[in-house]
């Protein structure tokens, strides 16, 4: 479970000082879906990146199961994220001299794992995300969907806790955007995991449980009512207590 | 996961790898090149002092110049020919000392007690002058009477020939050191070590040829026979004589006693030259005291200056096209981890440690450098081999030495006497280029640096790579 608290992010940009956070409360539960959404600049990605260790607070906590992340030493830090979080970007980040597979062993390497066993659980990861055909291939070599599936194999081959996706159909057409997202909540679904999903897609964010949108480097929630059978519809202002703004 | 991260990427930038491993290949290159140009160099040098030391020769010790003395006047040669026997050949040949300079035998063994010194023998050098010709004496002309001009001398003259050589004692006891080591016996043999007393002779081959002497041949020395018993020649350049014979007998007959011009001494290690040399001049006062290093900076014309040019220009020359190989390549590598930012964050985003991802970085950088020490040591041998094979020739002058140590009065002219009494050499050595197995290693270790050097500078840039400035970059 995600704890935060007081979290504030500013950016010096000359002799002006520009908050990207401020003062952002949130508690994210386990197996949550939570969506975030806002306009561009407006402080997505720096709430992410603090989710995922990747940046620190200039105040504040971000806890992740008691764990302040703010606090943790860089090590450690590194460590946490190599075990515990996923990330899946916009741009797919994938090495482009490395193929598919070996793509999806670069989250395995920081923990260890035998080349073996690497290779083996890295074949497992694509063929449960439809590419078990495609382990030899290079980034170039695919669609963008198909590279956008190799991400999500290589974040969730480790068996993350968190997975952390930044705009991930961003780079897509309709239909790979479909494909894309139905892998992930399959995986969602299957393995129960914390999912905090960045999106300017209003149709994805109406297949959350809750959505978040930062604005000016202020946060508000609210949940996504889902009738038995029916659309979704949300039913505004600040749902299960999680929000505080 | 390393090595195939590592070959990939080499793979995908081969243009700039290839840039940064072939600047560093020719550093290197130039390095051996360099290297081994200055040994080649070194090595002929070496091979124009043996020609006049000898091999195993560190230093000589010779009596410092001085002002000729009443004595020394009177020991030059004097030919006296008898007017009385107008028409008849006559014959003179005399033995002087070479520069009229000699040491006591004594001093042999004076050298011999020093700290340091192996061994020490003397050597005598003579230079034979003979006189031959035909003497007419004029005849009387006129009574100068009254009325008749005066008395005077009509017709006569002198019709002679000149002929020198230059003749060496050598101390027969010790063959590996003196003057005939500078030699190889190509015919008959050498002297026997019992032969101090003997009538025998060594004939230098350019002297032998000239002259049609052979082994087995008597050799007319001042009235004495000698039998040529050898043939030497020189391994490179000019022999130090053009006839050996026995120390002794060349003493007796130059009626010089037991007087020698030259102590040839061989120290026991290269490093305690300096100090018999020190201990030398102390112990023996008024000598001068020559060492391979004095006589290597009397080397002069092409060899000279190709080997200041190899050993300045050359070698400044390649250190800094090393220096701007190995900045090239760091800023190549840095500028290549600019492009990688989003690769690089994306993996410390996974969990990569910037520690591995230094190593990746470095690694591929240290790949880079072999490879450019794998270029760099072929072409550099190949250009080492091609200047053997052409083998350009240098010509290697000998003149005085500048900074001959000299004890005692008299001006320092120390290897310049000794090549004064040789005269001024000119040899022709043909140019080689030997890459040892210490230049191959000292290439491979500049490669290994050059790439860490190179790695360095983007391994900085990617260990301080933070992953939310590097993915917000591109973002």
């Amino acid at each position: 479970m995600y704890r935060l608290t007081g979290v504030t992010k500013r950016y010096a940009r000359g002799e002006k000082s520009v908050h990207a956070l401020d003062g952002v409360d949130l508690t994210v539960e386990d197996g949550e879906r939570l969506v975030v959404q806002g306009p561009t600049g407006g402080g997505k990605s720096t709430f992410l990146q603090m989710l995922g260790g990747l940046d620190r607070p200039t105040s504040g906590s971000v806890e992740l199961d008691g764990t302040d992340l703010a606090r943790l030493g860089e090590s450690k830090l590194t460590r946490l994220r190599a075990e515990r979080i996923g990330f899946v970007f916009q741009g797919f980040n994938l090495i482009p001299t490395l193929t598919a597979r070996e793509n999806v062993e670069t989250a395995l390497v920081p923990l260890g794992v035998k080349a073996a066993a690497r290779r083996r659980r890295a074949a497992e990861a694509l063929e449960s995300v439809g590419l078990g055909e495609r382990l030899g291939h290079l980034p170039g070599e695919m669609s963008g969907g198909q590279q956008q599936r190799v991400a999500i194999a290589r974040a969730l081959v480790k068996q993350p806790d968190v997975l952390l996706a930044d705009e991930p159909t961003g780079n897509l057409d309709e239909s790979m955007r479909d494909e894309v997202m139905e892998v992930l909540e399959g995986r969602w679904r299957t393995h129960g995991l914390t999912f905090v999903l960045v999106t300017h897609d209003s149709a994805i964010a109406r297949r959350a449980t809750r959505v978040a949108t930062v604005r000016n480097g202020r946060l508000t929630t609210e949940r996504v009512d889902r009738p038995e059978g029916g659309a979704a519809g949300r039913s505004g202002g600040m749902a299960g207590g999680a929000a505080r703004r | 996961m390393f090595l195939t991260y590592l070959r990939r990427e080499l793979r995908r930038r081969g243009k700039a790898a290839l840039v940064v491993a072939s600047g560093l290949a020719l550093g290197i290159a130039l390095v051996i090149v360099v290297s081994s140009v200055s040994t080649g160099m070194k090595r002929a040098q070496d091979e124009v002092l043996e020609s006049l030391y000898g091999l195993g020769t560190d230093m000589t010790v010779t009596k410092a110049q001085q002002p000729p003395e009443e004595e020394e006047r009177s020991r030059r040669p004097r030919f006296r020919f008898d007017a009385g026997q107008g028409g008849e050949e006559q014959s003179n040949e005399r033995l002087a000392v070479q520069g009229f300079q000699t040491l006591g035998a004594d001093t042999v063994g004076t050298i011999a007690e020093q700290d340091g010194v192996a061994a020490a023998v003397g050597g005598l050098s003579l230079n034979s002058v003979t006189v031959d010709g035909e003497f007419t004496p004029g005849e009387p002309r006129g009574r100068g009477g009254p009325g008749e001009p005066a008395g005077g001398v009509e017709g006569g003259g002198a019709d002679f020939r000149v002929d020198t050589y230059t003749l060496y004692g050598t101390d027969v006891r010790t063959p590996g050191l003196g003057p005939l080591t500078s030699s190889a016996i190509t015919d008959g043999r050498g002297f026997q070590e019992d032969e101090t007393g003997a009538d025998v002779a060594v004939v230098d081959s350019a002297h032998a040829r000239s002259e049609d002497i052979a082994v087995g041949d008597i050799l007319d020395i001042t009235g004495t026979g000698f039998e040529v018993v050898g043939i030497a020649t020189a391994d490179s350049g000019q022999p130090a004589a053009q006839v050996y014979i026995p120390l002794e007998r060349a003493q007796e007959l130059a009626d010089a006693g037991d007087a020698i011009t030259t102590v040839y001494v061989r120290a026991t290690d290269s490093q305690r030259i300096e100090d018999v040399e020190s201990a030398v001049l102390k112990e023996v006062p008024g000598t001068t005291v020559t060492t391979s290093a004095d006589l290597a900076k009397t080397v002069s014309g092409s060899l000279g200056t190709a080997a200041d040019l190899a050993e300045g220009v050359g070698r400044w020359l390649s250190y800094a096209v090393l220096a701007a190989a190995f900045l090239v390549a760091g800023l190549l590598t840095s500028s290549a981890v600019g492009r990688r930012v989003r690769e690089f964050g994306t993996l410390k985003a996974l969990g990569w440690r910037s520690g591995r991802v230094t190593r990746q970085v470095m690694g591929e950088s240290l790949a880079n450098g072999l490879l450019g020490g794998g270029l760099g040591i072929a072409l550099g041998c190949a250009v080492a081999y091609a200047v053997t094979v052409a083998g350009p020739t240098l010509t290697a002058s000998l003149g005085a030495a500048p900074g001959t140590a000299t004890a005692g009065p008299g001006p320092a002219r120390g290897a310049g006497r000794l090549l004064e009494q040789e005269g001024e050499r000119a040899l022709e050595i043909a140019l080689t280029a030997p890459v040892d197995l210490r230049v191959i290693a000292s290439a491979v270790a500049l490669a290994v640096a050059g790439g860490l050097v190179a790695g360095a500078f983007g391994a900085w840039r990617a260990a301080r790579l933070r992953p939310a400035e590097a993915l917000r970059r591109v973002a």
